[in-house]
């Protein structure tokens, strides 16, 4: 994220809520803000704002977007759904 | 307010010393280095600005933009940012060695910065809303770190491609090319052209204060590549489609120097270097800047009176330039040796310098590159050019003309002055060169060897000499062991001019009237 924007706090609202469903207990969630550490933009590859990066396991997935639409992160993140 | 600011819009023009309008501030611009680029952008691209470099696959545009930087870095204290879309990191630091670059070495020191980013289509997943803040961020943060003044982005089209929502992506380009301006940074942008189309995403629509069209297409069997500047918002510039080089130095563009004919005109004369021919020139030889050609046949002595002219100013302590298209350096060192001409003390003592090659090695741009080089590293005041004619192995006669008009208007600037041989064919009318490159000349001189009374003998004219009274007379001369020596005319009784054996036989008969226009050889 760059910054406290709507698109962000919807993006981190929704990984919150997707990861306690899906993948409960089985998740680490790091938030890393841009306007603090603009260095590692280069070192992650970011250009789109807000984006999700898988990192482990292997190999890493980006998801772009404020993940409103829950299935295609999911599919993005490779995780198969649990039924709620 | 509004009436002010439609009256800015119409340029106003300068009006010295009246003050009822103000002047117009010329437009600042961040030169390229790139030779012949700062020529016809009248100094080089708008400062502060984005300029659109476009092309298709391989017209060099990435290259551009990145001697842009380089040269920035280098010449002009001005780090830049290359933010690369297309190429890793690894593929431009070896393409830019190919131009002689080290990037390394540029970023060690922290004059370049070049930052990879990778948007693989199917790497990405999308979901929701965004936007490209994180560009932003990085690019922004790049500049920084080494305050940067120049940025290159190639090829920014590849976020349409990498990401679905085109619309954002519009937007934030548009807000982008804004921001660019806050910094301060003159910035590249390069896009792939498409047909019809100067980019493939419409990016003209928000980078239009200069774009500038590169194209390559195959003409005569050879690969040409052209420049040309598309628009150039606030300067006058040439519109005219450049060709232009890539070679191990960089980019050359290879404009017709001097669009306004603008020359300065010396009066200072240099002598022929050839005994009697001084005279024949009203003012006692070339003016200094001038553009001679010496043409004939084979075998009447071309060689041999630019050899002179080249001795004569090594003497006068002045740099010559010899470019030899036909024969080797031993060779034409081995035949002036033999009129008593002796080029290797010249050669030792640094004054003179024999550049050999085949017209055939190389194609005329070239050449023409290749020319223009060595004349700004040797510096020399006298250039010869012997032949020009084989160019034409290289080239149609039009283009070997267009390339000698643009080398001798690039001397000309640098009051450099150049002789030209030019091989006439046997048997063609002496008074036609081969490619008409006389009016291209301001002095030609004509070499002959006529035959009469079953024998051939050596004849100098001078056909013509800009901006000064010449000798009308066409002149016996001799090759003695010490050069080319134009001999006495001698007359018959009936005004005739007796050549060869002849004119001893007449040189033995009862003295006949002189004409007064016959200028006389002093012993």
């Amino acid at each position: 994220m760059a910054g406290q924007t709507p698109k962000s706090i919807t993006a981190l609202a929704n990984l919150k809520r997707l990861c306690d469903n899906h993948l409960a207990g089985r998740y680490s969630i790091e938030v890393v803000d841009l306007l603090e550490k603009p260095q590692l933009a280069r070192r992650d590859d970011i250009v789109v704002i807000p984006t999700l990066v898988r990192q482990l396991p292997p190999p890493i997935r980006k998801i772009i977007g404020d993940l409103s639409n829950v299935e295609r992160v999911l599919v993005g993140l490779d995780v198969v759904p649990r039924d709620e | 307010m509004t009436a002010t600011a439609r009256r800015r819009k119409s340029a106003p023009t300068k009006r010295a010393g009246n003050g009822s309008r103000p002047a117009r501030r010329p437009l600042a611009k961040a030169p390229t280095g790139i030779p012949g680029l700062d020529e016809i952008t009248n100094g080089g691209l708008p400062r502060g600005r984005p300029t659109l470099v476009c092309g298709g696959a391989g017209c060099g545009k990435t290259l551009l933009a990145m001697e842009f930087l380089v040269r920035g870095a280098l010449d002009f204290d001005e780090p830049g940012v290359f933010m690369s879309f297309e190429e890793t990191p690894d593929d431009l630091v070896e393409n830019a060695q190919s131009l002689g670059f080290d990037l390394q070495r540029l970023s060690a020191r922290g004059r370049l910065l070049l930052d990879y980013v990778q948007l693989e289509r199917d790497k990405l997943t999308e979901s929701g809303d965004y936007d490209l803040e994180g560009l932003f961020i990085r690019l922004g943060h790049a500049i920084e770190a080494i305050h940067a003044k120049r940025v290159v982005l190639d090829t920014i089209e590849l976020l349409f491609s990498g990401l679905s929502d085109k619309f954002v992506v519009r937007a934030e380009l548009v807000r982008l090319f804004r921001w660019l301006k806050t910094k301060r940074v003159t910035a590249i942008v390069t896009g792939e052209r498409e047909g019809e189309h100067l980019t493939r995403h419409g990016l003209e629509e928000f980078v239009s204060d200069c774009v500038i069209l590169l194209d390559q297409r195959v003409m005569e069997q050879s690969a040409t590549r052209r420049l040309r500047i598309l628009k150039y918002r606030g300067s006058a510039h040439g519109g005219n489609e450049m060709p232009f080089l890539i070679d191990d130095h960089g980019l050359s563009v290879l404009p017709i120097t001097s669009l306004g004919l603008t020359h300065q005109a010396s009066t200072a004369h240099l002598s022929t270097g050839v005994i009697g021919l001084d005279a024949m020139f009203g003012k006692k030889g070339y003016f200094r800047g001038n553009s001679v050609l010496v043409s004939g046949t084979a075998g009447t002595g071309k060689s041999s009176v630019a050899s002179h002219f080249v001795e004569a100013a090594c003497r006068r302590g002045e740099r010559c330039l010899y470019f030899a298209f036909e024969e080797s350096p031993a060779q034409i060192t081995r035949n002036m040796r033999s009129i008593g001409i002796d080029l290797e003390p010249w050669t030792r003592r640094d004054l003179l310098s024999v550049h050999a090659q085949r017209p055939t090695a190389l194609g005329l741009e070239a050449h023409l590159v290749a020319m223009h080089r060595l004349i700004d590293d040797w510096k020399p005041r006298v250039v010869v050019v012997d032949p020009v004619t084989n160019m034409t192995a290289v080239g149609s006669e039009i283009e070997v003309k267009a390339m000698l008009a643009r080398l001798i208007d690039f001397m000309k600037l640098r009051q450099i002055t150049a002789l030209f041989t030019s091989l006439t064919e046997g048997g063609a009318a002496s008074e036609r060169t081969d490619l008409g490159v006389s009016s291209l000349m301001d002095v030609w001189m004509l070499l002959g060897n006529p035959e009469a009374n079953g024998e051939r003998n050596r004849t100098i004219q001078i056909v013509k000499a800009r901006g000064m009274a010449h000798s009308n007379q066409v002149r016996e001369f001799v090759m003695t062991d010490h050069g080319v020596v134009l001999v006495d005319v001698s007359r018959r009784a009936d005004g005739s001019v007796a050549i060869g054996s002849a004119r001893g036989a007449q040189q033995q008969a009862p003295l006949a009237e002189v004409k007064p226009s016959v200028r006389r050889r002093t012993k």
